[in-house]
């Protein structure tokens, strides 16, 4: 496996800069503009503001291109912004990478719902790898507990006690995003915020949402959550180690979900949800590779999807021993 | 010079008034400046707090009114289908009146989608140019283009035939008449987009269904007329503006057909989910007769169906619709009744139960009530000020002067010395 040379996605690579120098453009304007409101009452007012690194910051993250029109120098600095904002707001040093896919590489999951106890250790696995809102809580996995001999959703219990499994007569199903090959909330995306990677994850540019909840109703596995309010975190509990489309901390007002764990998955490791899971009831890795464990799985295993009627193509798998 | 003395009399005229003009005036800004505040404090404090929304019902009663003034906006080319289509004349002097309505609904649909946006500070990424619309994919993208073409069809429309009466001439016939099919084109196009922005989701069974689009006109023609109805009594009651009776007349019968057909819609779709009872069907009986414990909707939706129905009942017994004040109790009823339904009977039922079956039910809380109430009453004050000038306009009250300057407007004519 060896990574792209290029770290721009293809898009924009095609079309080098030609919105970018448009948007820089409206930027230049905006600050003329608005220097010269500010200038109009007092000058030395929008030097100050302009002088100040937070308020350019903000000015600069504001008039920020979507990630796949950035310049590798535009994504650079905009890493080192947020790294800034971090540092100001919770005093951590925030290592935000950009890490690109893998050639050859499509992640896959498969889940066995035969060792799966309804621990819910991914659950909270999840949040703290992913930087996460502590409150309101926000969890990329939800999991059902099922009536066993059925597979009937609506008659699953959300808000079992995780204490006190496995019940009898019940068991577990984690859903998490499914990474559709066919992804229904990137085809409702209005403004192409969210977009499907060439490995296989479907990732989100905070930085370009505008939390019209459009992917919300398009997502059939209910697997796009929305920070209703600025998301909090205790600072000491920060993952320093992040993907800009992936854990970096969020903004309020914009969606997120599960990425496989990004930072972690593009640099040869498990996501968290895997490492954390105790019954070892989850298998991750490149479905593209033959030998990989879950191409075995995939090959010698009856398995299912969630919803293969909607043709949405998951990227996640379950079975059965 | 001509333009600059129809804009300077338009301004006069949109701000002068008596007694009654201004009460309405205050009573409707203090609802804006109210919804401004509880809209300040979400913005503020977070929509979790303030909003009844969740995780689970991602939209509620903004998008809910969102969905009803689309139709609303279908106002202005319910007058001008009879009149230009079907050549009544006496609906020829009420469009403008429509094309103010469209206007005014068309705008605050938009602020209602601007309330429930996480970011709206982040609009320019649907700019055009100089952001990324998801064109052809999202069916929002088109939602964003079709409403603002409609918007800007119908700006464009009032003012231009409004300056042509104030210079007394008669627009350009075919001019007129090719912008006229583009705003029926747009007016039916701008339906069926929102109706697809809701049955595109395979996600959601409640909206998935091909039935949906002509579910949205049929109402839609009913409750943009309705509203006309009202709005033309109360022209008629407060200004000397006259309005035929045979317009009247021919709008009560546009909304009875559709409010029956809108009727026998809504029963087609209640027969092919309820026969089969499939587990598709959860969030109509949701809706019409709870599900699992759950039934927040069900009164709602009853209330909504009653209203309907005594509305379809007076409309469709000709001596009853052809006395007036019954006629304006069936608007209100019709109003009422498709606003329910067509509002958070449609949009909140999507959300529950939730894809992987889960229930969380919503209720508005005050705060969106109060931002809700003041962007329509936003939208009221748009509608009174355009409609004045209408009025004004078309009383030949306001018209060009000949030998006009710009320092010279009306009462203010310079006096000339006679030898």
């Amino acid at each position: 496996m060896k990574h792209h040379t290029n770290p721009m996605p293809p898009r924009g690579k095609v079309r080098p800069g030609r919105r970018v120098s448009r948007r820089s453009l409206l930027k230049k304007i905006g600050a003329a503009g608005a220097t010269l409101a500010m200038g109009t009452t007092s000058t030395a007012f929008a030097k100050i503001a302009f002088e100040n690194e937070e308020f350019q910051d903000s000015w600069e993250e504001y008039f920020q291109s979507h990630y796949q029109e950035m310049t590798p120098e535009e994504i650079k600095q905009s890493l080192a912004r947020l790294e800034r904002n971090a540092k100001r707001r919770w005093k951590v040093n925030l290592k935000i990478s950009n890490t690109p896919p893998m050639e050859g590489v499509l992640f896959g999951y498969a889940l066995n719902i035969s060792k799966c106890k309804g621990y819910r250790k991914c659950v909270y696995a999840c949040v703290e790898e992913n930087n996460i809102t502590r409150h309101p809580q926000i969890h990329y996995i939800r999991v059902l507990e099922m009536n066993k001999g059925s597979m009937d959703l609506e008659h699953s219990d959300h808000y079992y006690d995780p204490e006190s499994v496995p019940q009898k007569g019940k068991f577990y199903l984690p859903v998490q995003c499914h990474h559709c090959q066919n992804p229904p909330c990137v085809r409702a995306c209005p403004t192409k915020a969210t977009w499907k990677e060439p490995d296989g994850i479907v990732v989100i540019d905070y930085n370009w949402c505008i939390g019209c909840h459009y992917c919300v109703v398009a997502c059939p596995y209910w697997a796009r959550h929305f920070n209703w309010e600025r998301p909090s975190l205790p600072p000491e509990e920060i993952n320093l180690k992040t993907h800009y489309l992936g854990n970096r901390p969020r903004m309020w007002g914009v969606m997120e979900k599960c990425t496989f764990c990004i930072n972690r998955v593009r640099k040869g490791k498990l996501p968290a949800c895997h490492e954390a899971c105790p019954t070892g009831a989850r298998v991750f890795g490149n479905i593209l590779d033959p030998n990989s464990e879950i191409s075995q799985i995939l090959k010698n295993k009856t398995v299912f999807r969630l919803k293969e009627d909607l043709n949405t193509d998951p990227k996640f798998w379950f079975y059965t021993d | 010079m001509n333009s600059i003395h129809f804009l300077l009399g338009i301004g006069r005229e949109a701000f002068r008034g008596g007694k009654v003009f201004w009460t309405w005036m205050a009573v409707l800004s203090s609802a804006v400046f109210l919804g401004i505040l509880s809209y300040t404090i979400q913005f503020k404090l977070g929509a979790i707090v303030t909003t009844g929304l969740s995780e689970e019902v991602a939209w509620g009663i903004y998008i809910a009114n969102f969905a009803f003034l689309i139709g609303i906006a279908a106002a202005a080319v319910m007058l001008v289908i009879p009149a230009y289509i079907f050549h009544q004349e006496e609906i020829k002097q009420v469009v403008l009146i429509g094309e103010a309505m469209a206007v005014a609904a068309c705008l605050i649909a938009i602020m209602f989608i601007m309330a429930s946006l996480g970011r709206p500070d982040r609009l320019w990424h649907i700019l055009p140019y100089i952001g990324r619309l998801n064109l052809p994919r999202s069916m929002l993208a088109w939602d964003v283009v079709i409403i603002n073409l409609y918007l800007a069809l119908n700006l464009v429309m009032f003012f231009s035939m409004l300056y042509m009466n104030f210079l007394g001439k008669e627009p350009n016939y075919y001019v007129y008449f090719i912008g006229i099919m583009i705003a029926i084109l747009v007016a039916i196009s701008i339906h069926t987009v929102t109706a697809f922005l809701f049955s595109s989701n395979v996600s959601r069974p409640y909206w998935h269904s091909a039935i949906l689009g002509p579910r949205f006109l049929a109402s839609a023609f009913t409750s943009g007329p309705a509203l006309i109805i009202i709005a033309l009594q109360v022209i008629r009651a407060y200004t000397r503006y006259r309005v035929a009776d045979k317009v009247i007349e021919i709008l009560a019968v546009v909304m009875t057909v559709t409010l029956q057909i809108n009727l026998f819609l809504l029963a087609v779709e209640m027969f092919t989910e309820f026969y089969s009872q499939t587990k598709h069907s959860g969030s109509i009986q949701y809706l019409f007769f709870g599900l699992n414990g759950y039934s927040a909707l069900v009164p709602w939706i009853w209330t909504s169906i009653v209203l309907n129905l005594s509305a379809v009942f007076i409309l469709t017994i000709h001596p009853l619709r052809r006395n007036r004040r019954l006629l304006n109790v069936a608007c209100f009823l019709t109003i009422i009744g498709i606003w329910m339904e067509k509002g958070m009977g449609l949009v909140i039922p999507g959300f529950i139960p939730t894809p992987l079956g889960d229930i969380v039910e919503y209720i508005p809380t005050l705060h969106e009530i109060a931002v809700s109430l003041g962007i329509w009453a936003f939208g009221a004050i748009i509608f009174t000020l355009l409609v004045k000038i209408l009025i004004s306009v078309q009383l030949g009250e306001l018209k060009i002067s000949p030998g006009f300057t710009p320092y010279s407007i009306a009462d203010h004519q310079p006096k000339i010395k006679h030898g």
